[in-house]
């Protein structure tokens, strides 16, 4: 059963159809690519699966059950974490704090209740550990490489059992090498049963570890294909509109 | 993993030193220090029983909302407004007083009106969008009308049946010849403290002050913290107000004037950063310690009192200085 079924969705915002009935699903440990250009109604998509914007049309199904959301954390609740296009960091907290913001652990009785620093460092550490990243808990973010950074981002997504994963952009400003980390931290997600959508304009990341490729273009899906029925060719001649759609 | 534990020991041990070098707090506490023995040697009047009573009770007051300002600062707010409020809860508390009421109606009375006003500031901030500059400047000058309206311009110098517990709660002294102003401001710095640094709340301050779009997107009740923490700059300065009220015994409608200024100047002398997400409970008292230092010295060392502005100014600046210098040698 896919985890996450989305059926005949479309948008509107006053004249403007930012999405128009667009259909796909998503098998857990499944990884997709979701790609267009500036203005295909990427952001959108993302956005309604995150709960900051509810359908106009159209409805989305997980594990077969109906599901609305109202706000961001409703989705969060339901098990879709976001890495946002520009991760959503704090440069003036800690690895740790980062990790942990919006769900810090505490410790104590009823009202009084404290910050356990000392879990929260323990559980970050465990979670870079287990992401195999070199990122230390303790370590001010504004101190760290894109790399690292995405790390923290993405540890925060495990927190929570999380059964999907959204990644706006994830390797949109870092080195090559740092692309390379990232792409295994996905590859790790996946292998643990977590479907992930990776939303990119990279071709050679949606194509190194992609299992799908979902395409939209002025609102509307025009491929979805397993990756390797396609190619990078195929797929920018999607995003452009040179080749007006395949099955 | 034994590795790694040692790395963190070691690390930590290392950085003890750089870490307190690296406090904006930590060289203007030097400078504290530095001026009190100066001016122990320098002056048979500095280090006396007397005098020093008076320096510590005489920060107090802008010390105590300068806690209140630090939260605000921290989230990347200001406000001004704090002069204006610390005179019309004086005010409302010596109104109050006045017409016969005790004095913990006066009191209740006093910093209600804070927290209304800092409710004011943070739902026009928070809800409607509008910038703190502009919000706390127009509430600084609705404050002291306000304050006016209540006294009809008089000065206020009679609090009525509590008149003397008054007086002994804000110009007494309970222990140890401590002026009670010390007291407060110590028990409500170790509160500031706490809470930055313990409470679910005080991260999220931070947060809101090094990223408010993260702070957003990763579910922090944005909007909310920053109702309170106006509250809590207001709540400052209303506390401030009721305990000048008592030190004073007389309240008149141009108290607090160019206090915040005052109140700024001390947050970001003791390290907190305009920009936000940066600044400390003890930093906020220490610097507002430096600038009564500065004042009583100059007056002490028989400087003319006019150069009083020049000497604090100049701190200011160094002391931002100090700061873009720290981060010029760690390029990020």
């Amino acid at each position: 059963m896919p985890v996450l079924e989305i059926s005949n969705v479309s948008k509107h915002f006053g004249a403007i159809h930012a999405l128009n009935d667009v259909s796909f699903s998503l098998e857990p440990g499944e990884v997709i690519g979701l790609m267009g250009d500036n203005g295909a109604g990427k952001s959108t998509l993302v956005k309604i699966i995150a709960g900051n914007f509810r359908p106009t049309h159209g409805s989305l199904k997980m594990d077969g059950r109906e599901l609305v959301m109202h706000k961001p954390v409703e989705a969060r609740q339901h098990g879709i974490e976001i890495v946002h296009q520009h991760l959503a960091l704090c440069d003036n907290l800690t690895a740790a704090a980062n990790v942990f913001l919006g769900r810090e652990l505490r410790k104590g009785v009823g009202p009084f209740r404290v910050l356990d620093y000392g879990a929260m460092y323990k559980r970050a550490g465990e979670l870079f550990k287990e992401l195999k990243s070199e990122t230390r808990p303790r370590d001010l973010v504004k101190q760290m490489s894109g790399g690292q950074r995405q790390a923290v981002a993405i540890a925060r997504t495990r927190l929570s059992d999380a059964k999907i994963v959204l990644m706006d952009e994830p390797t949109a400003a870092i080195s090559v090498r740092q692309v390379a980390e990232v792409l295994n931290l996905i590859r790790h997600l996946r292998d643990q049963g977590i479907a992930v959508v990776l939303i990119s304009h990279r071709m050679p990341d949606v194509f190194t570890v992609c299992d799908r490729v979902v395409v939209l273009r002025r609102g509307r899906k025009v491929a979805d294909r397993p990756i390797a029925l396609s190619s990078p060719e195929e797929v920018t001649g999607l995003i452009t509109g040179a080749i007006e759609q395949v099955a | 993993m034994a590795t790694t534990i040692d790395d963190h020991i070691g690390q930590r041990q290392h950085s003890l030193l750089s870490w307190l070098t690296s406090r904006q707090t930590f060289w203007v506490l030097i400078a504290v220090i530095l001026a009190c023995a100066f001016l122990s040697f320098a002056t048979d009047s500095f280090a006396t029983s007397n005098n020093l009573f008076n320096v510590t009770r005489n920060f107090t007051f802008v010390a105590v909302i300068a806690l209140g300002m630090t939260i605000v600062i921290i989230t990347g707010g200001i406000d001004l407004s704090v002069g204006s409020v610390l005179c019309l809860c004086s005010m409302v508390l010596a109104v109050t007083m006045h017409a016969g009421y005790s004095i913990e109606v006066g009191i209740a009375a006093s910093l209600g009106t804070a927290l209304i006003i800092g409710a004011v500031n943070g739902v026009l901030i928070a809800y409607v969008g509008m910038p703190p500059f502009v919000v706390t400047l127009g509430m600084l000058s609705i404050a002291r009308s306000l304050a006016m309206v209540a006294s009809n311009n008089t000065v206020v110098y009679q609090f009525g049946p509590d008149h003397d517990k008054l007086l002994a709660l804000g110009g007494g002294h309970f222990f140890f010849g401590i002026a009670n102003p010390v007291i407060y401001m110590v028990v409500l710095t170790l509160i500031t403290a706490f809470v930055l640094r313990w409470t679910r709340f005080g991260r999220h301050v931070y947060a809101i002050g090094g990223n408010e779009n993260a702070a957003v997107l990763t579910g922090v009740p944005v909007k909310q913290i920053k109702v309170a923490v106006y509250m809590i700059s207001s709540l400052s300065a209303g506390i401030a107000g009721v305990i000048e009220t008592g030190w004073l015994g007389a309240v008149t409608t141009n108290l607090g004037t160019g206090m915040e200024l005052q109140v700024i100047a001390a947050t970001v002398i003791g390290g907190a950063n305009l920009a936000g997400g940066v600044g400390t409970a003890f930093g906020a008292i220490v610097g507002a310690a430096l600038i009564e230092i500065i004042r009583n010295s100059l007056g002490l060392l028989g400087i003319n009192a006019f150069w009083q502005g020049a000497f604090i100014g100049s701190f200011i600046i160094v002391a931002v200085l100090f700061d873009r210098i720290k981060n010029l040698r760690q390029p990020s």
